[in-house]
C-alpha cells in the first residue's frame, strides 16, 4: 500500500515537443496520499488516460518522477509497481472457476492452498460472489464477471494501489447502482489506495472522497464534490460539473461591479478591489442552474427574461430563458409553476462566481 | 408515413425475442424504446428496419403490408452505437454515399450534404477523414448520412452510449430540435430512463421481449401500469414498501401506521405495494400530510450536483433523490419526509391502483 506522488511530471507523445499544445499532459505535481479514494475525471482526449499510464508503468513520462512512498518507481515496471488494474472490459480467463480466477495471483505468489482458499472466500464475500465461485467465468453476466476482475486485485495483501479505468462501461445502469455502493464499501473495508479513472460525474463523485478534474493536459481543480459543485475553481469545471452544467456569461467590469447589455450585477467591495488588480483578456461569471431564482412575476430587482424552452425531465423541468441576448438555463422543481413566456430571474450574490481568464477570481481570504 | 406492427413475435433458436408486439408510429414522431441489455430493444429495431422477418404477425408502413419486404426496399436508415463510417472516405464523401447509391445529381449531392453538416455542426470537417475526428464528430459523422438521405423510418441504436456524458447532453438537446421540422418517424433505443424524458416524444418499455407499456412518455413516466413499468422507467429505482390498507389506517410493512389521506380513501382493505419516487421524499417537511421516518444513511452518492441518498430504518430501504451536494457519515441517523399524496400504489399482482393525485390531474 502507498502514497503515490508525481514529481515535476509532463509527458509528450512528441519526441520534439515544442509548445504547450504538443504535450498530453502539463507540467504538474501531485500528491495521492496512502488510503485514499480519488477519481480522475475528464472528457476523453484530456490526459487522463496519459496520467494512469505513467503511474501503472504502461508509460514512461518524458520528464518528472513517480514516487510510491518517496521512492521513485520511474525505472520499475507494472509488475514491479504491485498495481492491480481493472479496465473497461472484464480480464477474465473464460474456462477457469471464479474461484481458481480469484486465486490465481495468489498461487502465483506461491501461497499454499489454506490461505489461498481464505482469501479466494473473504474476497467472494465481500463481492457477493460466494454462489458462484464453482461456475467457470465464461457463464457469469457481465456485472459478474467485473467482479470478479475486481476481486483479482484485491485478493492480494501486497498491492500498492487499485487503478480502474472506467470499470462500469459494460454494465447496465441498474447494476451500476450496486456496483457503486460496493466499491465504495470496499474501499471502506480495505484502506487501500484507488483511483479511479472516469468521463462519469455521477461515477467519480460517488466514489471519491477527491476528484481530480482534468482539461487540457491539466488537473484544473482536485476538490470534494461539494468543492466542484458549489464553488468551481475553473469555467471548465462548472461546465462540466453538473446536468446541464453552470450558466457562464462574458461580462464586462462596471463601476460597483460587472454587467452585460443593461444587466448590472454588483460585486462585494473586496472582489472589486481585486479584480481592478487583476489584468484579464477575458472576465466571465457563472452561476449553476440550481441557483438562479425565478419566479412567473416581477420581485425585488429581479431581471426579466424570455422563456425559451421548457424541458420536462418527470420530477423536474430545465427552462431554457433569454436574457437579454444571452441563454440561461434554470432548473425549476416539479411543483413549482411554470413560468409562461415572461420569468423573472435574479443571482443570489453568494453562488455568483467571477472569472477571469477562466480561473476562479476570489477576493484575497 | 406511418409504422404499424400488429402481433409480430420472433423466436431463435427456441428463444423468444419479441413475443406479440403491437404498436403504431405516427409520422413526424420521435419514440423512445427503453429497456435493459437484451430487452428486445434491437431485436425490435431489426423487424422494424427489415433485417429481421417476424415468425408471426405484420409489419404495416402506411398501412401496406411490407412484412416480406428486405430492407434494400424499404426508404430505412439506422445508427449504430459503434460510429461505423468509411475510414477511407472523407466525411463529405461518408455523408454523400447513401445519395450516390441513390444517383442523386452533383449539385443536389453538394447542397444536401452540406446542409445536413451543418445542422449537425461538422461542416468545418467535411474533408478531413473520419478517424482525425473526434468520437462525438465520428458519431456525427454517421448521424448525417442517416439524415441524409430523408428516410421515412430513422433507427438509432443507442446512438450515444459510446460518448462521454456532456456531449450526449448536447447531442440529445439537438436531437429533439433536430427531429421538432422533421416529417420521418425516429426511433430510439435506449438503456436509461432519464435519456427517455431528455428526448420527450413516446416510451415504449421493454421487458424480455414484452412491450410493458407504450404511451407519451410523459404519461408512461407518471402513470405506470404496472410496478415492472414503475421500475423499468425510474432512475434512480422507485422506493417500493410493502404495506396494507384497513380502515382508516395505512401501515408499511407492518411497522409505520399513518392516517390515509383523501387520494387513498377510494381504495379498498387489503396488501399493497406502495411506490414512492427518490425524488418526492425530502428532508424537510413540505405537507401536512408528510410521514416522516427516522431512518439512518447507509451512503450518500453524490453525482456532479445531485445527491442519492441511501437510508434504512429496521424494516426497509428507500432512496432519496435530492438536488445538490448532501454529505453524510455512513449511519448517520436523519428525519425523512415522504409525501403520502405522492404515493403510487399497486394490488399484489403488481398492477397500479393509483397514480399520485395531483399528476393523474395534469397528465389528463
Amino acid at each position: 500500500m502507498a502514497g503515490i506522488r508525481l514529481q515535476h511530471l509532463a509527458h509528450s507523445y512528441s519526441r520534439t515537443p515544442v509548445g504547450a499544445d504538443d504535450y498530453a499532459l502539463r507540467e504538474l505535481d501531485h500528491v495521492w496520499a496512502q488510503g485514499g479514494a480519488y477519481a480522475l475525471l475528464g472528457p476523453s482526449g484530456c490526459g487522463k488516460s496519459t496520467l494512469l499510464n505513467i503511474i501503472s508503468g504502461l508509460l514512461s513520462p518524458s520528464q518528472g518522477q513517480v514516487l510510491f512512498d518517496g521512492k521513485e518507481v520511474n525505472a520499475l515496471s507494472p509488475q514491479a509497481r504491485n498495481i492491480a488494474q481493472v479496465f473497461q472490459f472484464p480480464v477474465v480467463y473464460d474456462t477457469m472457476t471464479v474461484f481458481d480466477n480469484l486465486a490465481f495471483p495468489l498461487r502465483n505468489q506461491g501461497l499454499d492452498e489454506a490461505q489461498v482458499r481464505r482469501k479466494v472466500e473473504e474476497i467472494a464475500d465481500v463481492l457477493e460472489l460466494g454462489a458462484a465461485l464453482k461456475k467457470k467465468a465464461r457463464n457469469l453476466s457481465a456485472d459478474e464477471k467485473q467482479k470478479v476482475s475486481m476481486g483479482r486485485g484485491l485478493v492480494r495483501d501486497d498491492v500498492s494501489a487499485i487503478l480502474f479505468d472506467e470499470p462500469l462501461t459494460v454494465i447496465d445502469p441498474h447494476l451500476k447502482w450496486k456496483l457503486r455502493r460496493k466499491l465504495k464499501q470496499i474501499h471502506e473495508q480495505f484502506n487501500i489506495t484507488m483511483i479511479y479513472v472516469t468521463h462519469d460525474q455521477l461515477e467519480a463523485s460517488t466514489f471519491a472522497d477527491k476528484i481530480a478534474v482534468m482539461y487540457g493536459g491539466q488537473i484544473v481543480q482536485f476538490g470534494t464534490p461539494r468543492e466542484l459543485f458549489e464553488r468551481p475553481r475553473h469555467t471548465f469545471v462548472g461546465y462540466f460539473i453538473g446536468s446541464p452544467g453552470m450558466n457562464l456569461i462574458e461580462v464586462q467590469p462596471q463601476p460597483g461591479g460587472v454587467g452585460f447589455a443593461s444587466v448590472h450585477l454588483p460585486l462585494p467591495a473586496d472582489l472589486q478591489a481585486r479584480l481592478a488588480s487583476t489584468p484579464a483578456a477575458r472576465l466571465q461569471v457563472g452561476i449553476r442552474p440550481e441557483f438562479v431564482q425565478v419566479r412567473e412575476a416581477a420581485f425585488d430587482d429581479a431581471f426579466r427574461a424570455r422563456v425559451v424552452d421548457v424541458e420536462d425531465l418527470g420530477t423536474y423541468r430545465i427552462l431554457t430563458l433569454d436574457l437579454e441576448g444571452v441563454a440561461l438555463k434554470v432548473r425549476l422543481g416539479e411543483d413549482r409553476v411554470v413560468p409562461v413566456e415572461d420569468a423573472w430571474i435574479s443571482f443570489p450574490a453568494q453562488w455568483l462566481m467571477l472569472y477571469a481568464d477562466d480561473v476562479l477570481l476570489e477576493a484575497a481570504p | 408515413m406511418s409504422l404499424t406492427l400488429e402481433h409480430v413475435s420472433r423466436t431463435v433458436d427456441n428463444q423468444d425475442w419479441i413475443v406479440d408486439a403491437t404498436l403504431s408510429f405516427e409520422p413526424g414522431s420521435f419514440n423512445v424504446l427503453l429497456g435493459r441489455t437484451l430487452s428486445g430493444k434491437t431485436s425490435l429495431m431489426r423487424l422494424m428496419a427489415g433485417l429481421d422477418r417476424p415468425d408471426r404477425g405484420r409489419v404495416l408502413m402506411n398501412g401496406e403490408d411490407v412484412t416480406g419486404r428486405p430492407v434494400r426496399q424499404r426508404n430505412v436508415s439506422m445508427v449504430y452505437q459503434q460510429f461505423i463510417n468509411y475510414p477511407t472516405l472523407s466525411v463529405f464523401e461518408n455523408i454523400a454515399s447513401p445519395l450516390r447509391q441513390a444517383r442523386v445529381s452533383e449539385e443536389q449531392i453538394r447542397h444536401k450534404v452540406h446542409e445536413t453538416a451543418r445542422m449537425l455542426r461538422i461542416e468545418p470537417f467535411l474533408e478531413r477523414l473520419p478517424l482525425e475526428l473526434s468520437g462525438g464528430q465520428q458519431q456525427r459523422t454517421a448521424m448525417a448520412r442517416a439524415l441524409v438521405k430523408d428516410a421515412e423510418l430513422i433507427l438509432f441504436d443507442e446512438p450515444l452510449v459510446n460518448l462521454d456524458y456532456k456531449l450526449r447532453e448536447e447531442l440529445r438537446q439537438e436531437m429533439r430540435a433536430l427531429f421538432a421540422q422533421r416529417h420521418c418517424i425516429a426511433v430510439y433505443a435506449t438503456t436509461e430512463p432519464n435519456e427517455a424524458l431528455a428526448l420527450g416524444g413516446t416510451t415504449t418499455i421493454l421487458h424480455e421481449g414484452r412491450i410493458v407499456q407504450s404511451g407519451p412518455t410523459a404519461q408512461v413516466y407518471h402513470q405506470p401500469r404496472s410496478v415492472l413499468a414503475a421500475e423499468l422507467f425510474s432512475e434512480p429505482p422507485i422506493n417500493l414498501i410493502p404495506g396494507r390498507i384497513s380502515g382508516n389506517e395505512v401501515s408499511f410493512a407492518g411497522a409505520v401506521h399513518f392516517a390515509m389521506n383523501a387520494d387513498l380513501q377510494r381504495i379498498g382493505d387489503g396488501e399493497y405495494r406502495f411506490g414512492v419516487r427518490p425524488s418526492h421524499i425530502s428532508l424537510v417537511p413540505s405537507n401536512d400530510d408528510d410521514l416522516e421516518l427516522a431512518v439512518v444513511v447507509e451512503l450518500a452518492e453524490i453525482s456532479g450536483s445531485e445527491t442519492f441518498l441511501h437510508v434504512r430504518n429496521e424494516h426497509f430501504r428507500i432512496i432519496l433523490h435530492l438536488p445538490g451536494v448532501h454529505e453524510y457519515n455512513v449511519d448517520a441517523p436523519i428525519r425523512v419526509f415522504i409525501p403520502t399524496h405522492k404515493l403510487f400504489v399497486f394490488d399484489s399482482a403488481g398492477e397500479l391502483v393509483q397514480a399520485p393525485g395531483a399528476r393523474e390531474a395534469r397528465v389528463a
